[in-house]
């Protein structure tokens, strides 16, 4: 239980060295081996959770066998190795990437039946998760990077493993371009910090860092570089070209991989720089680019014919409501009382809508999937009719998008409810701007449930049939907990998002986390 | 019970049990209704067939509303902001690089002025 942070990432790492090995006994035991490994990465992920929110913040550091041993004596306090921490905000993102990456992974078995090279598939697949992982429960900012890398590399190799007519490789390209520049912008950002502080660890930085003109350019660089990485708009190009490639089931979990960048840019502004960036200024900038993504998104979603291309511009839109949320709350939290009335109330209800939507969205983009392994089209002027063939289908697509839309009592109302009533407070037009993002997110879903699954049974669809039992699955899990945290929702703010959001404020809490009180 | 059922925004409370069984209670409303309705009614006769100023109904495969055909109206009155928001969506790697650099800067500026 104590080597549990290690295990995370090394779990799904001897995943996607053996797979290729495996492969060679036979698709059966590949199968086998890929939800194997998948249970176990998901498994841990859970324990780690619940050990994080039952016992505190989790310290992990590679090379020492005590806790006494992290900082040693002669290294002026600074921890030099590398060190992993888990407090509720990690654990909570953990609980997603291992929610959502025992779906797709479940999915993926049926979804790539029809393909060769699942041995690489499957070995991207899990280098992806690895890399998210990372990213998520790292305390260290060079580590950070690295897990980045991994995640984007993998990511670009999945957007362009379907090859179509050379436009998944040209997607795939774009993706990696993009990752990898502004993976070398935050780089650079590391780079200026080192040089001044002497370390990489996050809680030295946040406990040391002074705002001088080095440390402003840093910030700026990791911002743009994680805000254009989670696609906040107007760096949000990549991301219908990305998804609307990659095979669904890549696709769901490349929400999770934007969401751990999401969490990245949180981390910065609250518990690296939270003391010494001017939280109003940063609060607002984090706002404009959520009411901008929420706004455009939305209304490029609407008139598009590739369904995948559709909901990947509803990604777009529903990170900007994340992004409102958070902003305000990092807007209020140099005024104590507004922090207290709106601004905690909102960081909540953007955190919690960072699950739900990995919920739902990783369930709307696998039942395109299906539509798309079922009838080879995405276009939705050539779909219709096929709720006659496909109902557990429809049901979940339709359970996804009255979630996505914020219709009750699914997960998407309860998250989207504490951000309109908290926003509302610190700035109405801002809420009013979030309600009608909604409704234009209801008529654009209304249009993709008529495309699909209305109207008479179309000649060419007669002889299509449901989903695969493991895809039924996938979607089938994702479909109850949307549910459950739609009908539940106090239960999961008490148990997940309250804490992460107090872990994410306490900055003073985290720095002590991981040195002990020593500076 | 109610209170562990309730979704405490904040600024408000939302308890999701009772709207699912407000609406189970709807449901059952409208199906009583419905139940009273004449089941004795020939839905085979002529009576049931759309008029079509005398022309023969089309079959119902031909006549399907394709997704492009749905919110013409929508988007054929924000034509403006269509033609200004859509060609920024180049596809073109170096104007997405563009875009993020030009945020970068932004971002920087902001940071200064504002810090």
């Amino acid at each position: 239980m104590d080597n549990l942070p290690a295990l995370l990432i090394a779990s799904p790492l001897i995943g996607a060295i053996l797979t290729p090995v495996i492969s060679r006994l036979g698709d059966t035991i590949r199968n086998g081996w890929v939800i194997l490994f998948s249970l176990l990465t998901s498994l841990i992920g859970f324990l780690l959770a619940g050990k994080v929110l039952s016992s505190g913040t989790i310290s992990y550091t590679f090379g020492v066998s005590s806790l006494n041993q992290i900082i040693p004596p002669d290294s002026g306090g600074i921890p030099v190795r590398i060190i992993f921490t888990i407090d509720a905000m990690n654990a909570f993102m953990v609980v997603i990437a291992s929610i959502v990456g025992l779906c797709i992974m479940v999915y993926s078995i049926s979804a790539m039946q029809k393909f060769s090279g699942k041995d690489g598939f499957y070995t991207l697949l899990f280098l992806l998760i690895a890399g998210v992982n990372g990213m998520i429960v790292t305390g260290d900012l060079f580590n950070f990077f690295v897990f980045l890398e991994i995640s984007s590399l993998a990511g670009a190799a999945l957007v362009a493993y379907r090859i179509d007519k050379g436009i998944a490789a040209e997607a795939g390209l774009k993706y990696g371009a993009l990752s990898t520049i502004g993976g070398m912008m935050f780089l650079v950002g590391i780079g200026l910090l080192l040089v001044q502080y002497n370390s990489l660890n996050m809680a030295v930085l946040a406990s040391r860092i002074q705002m001088t003109p080095l440390d402003l350019i840093a910030f700026v660089l990791f911002f743009a570089a994680l805000a254009m990485k989670c696609g906040a708009v107007p760096m949000h190009f990549w991301t219908p070209d990305s998804y609307s490639m990659a095979p669904s089931a890549v696709t769901a979990f490349l929400v999770v991989s934007s969401q751990a960048s999401l969490y990245g840019l949180f981390r910065i502004c609250y518990t690296l720089y939270g003391n010494v960036i001017n939280t109003t200024t940063i609060g607002w900038v984090i706002i404009i680019l959520g009411v901008l993504s929420m706004f455009i998104g939305v209304t490029m979603a609407i008139p598009q014919k590739d369904v995948k291309r559709l909901m990947a511009y509803h990604a777009v839109s529903q990170t900007g409501y994340m992004l409102l949320g958070v902003g305000v709350g990092l807007a209020a939290l140099s005024t104590p009382c507004l922090l207290n009335s709106v601004g905690i109330p909102a960081l909540k209800g953007g955190l919690f809508h960072i699950m739900n939507h990995a919920l739902y969205k990783g369930l709307l983009f696998l039942t395109a999937g299906v539509i798309f392994y079922r009838c080879g089209t995405r276009n939705l002027n050539h779909l219709g009719g096929l709720g006659h063939n496909m109902k557990w289908t429809m049901l979940f697509f339709i359970i996804g998008a009255l979630a996505i839309a914020g219709i009750p009592p699914f997960n998407g109302f309860a998250s989207k409810l504490m951000i309109y009533e908290s926003v509302f407070v610190f700035n109405p037009i801002l809420a009013v701007i979030a309600m009608v993002v909604s409704i234009l997110t209801l008529a654009s879903f209304v249009k993709v449930f008529h495309s699909m699954f209305m109207g008479p049974q179309l000649p060419e669809y007669k002889e299509v049939q449901e989903a695969p039992l493991p895809m039924l699955i996938g979607m089938g899990v994702l479909a109850a907990l949307v549910i459950l945290f739609g009908l539940f929702p106090q239960q999961v703010v008490d148990v997940l998002v309250a804490p992460a959001a107090s872990a994410l404020l306490n900055h003073v809490g985290y720095v002590t986390d991981v040195l002990g009180g020593v500076r | 019970m109610i209170d562990t059922l309730t979704l405490h925004t904040g600024h408000g409370s939302w308890n999701a049990v009772f709207y699912v069984i407000a609406l189970v209670i709807t449901l059952i409303i409208g199906w009583i209704i419905w139940s009273w309705g004449r089941s004795d009614y020939n839905t085979s006769t002529q009576a049931t067939a759309p008029f079509l100023s005398g022309n023969e109904e089309p079959a119902k495969e031909a006549v399907h509303i394709r997704a492009s055909n749905l919110y013409w109206g929508y988007t054929d009155a924000l034509s403006g902001y269509y033609n200004l928001i859509k060609p920024l969506h180049t596809g073109n790697t170096a104007d997405y690089l563009l875009a993020y650099l030009a945020v970068t800067a932004l971002l920087l500026i902001v940071v200064v002025i504002f810090r």
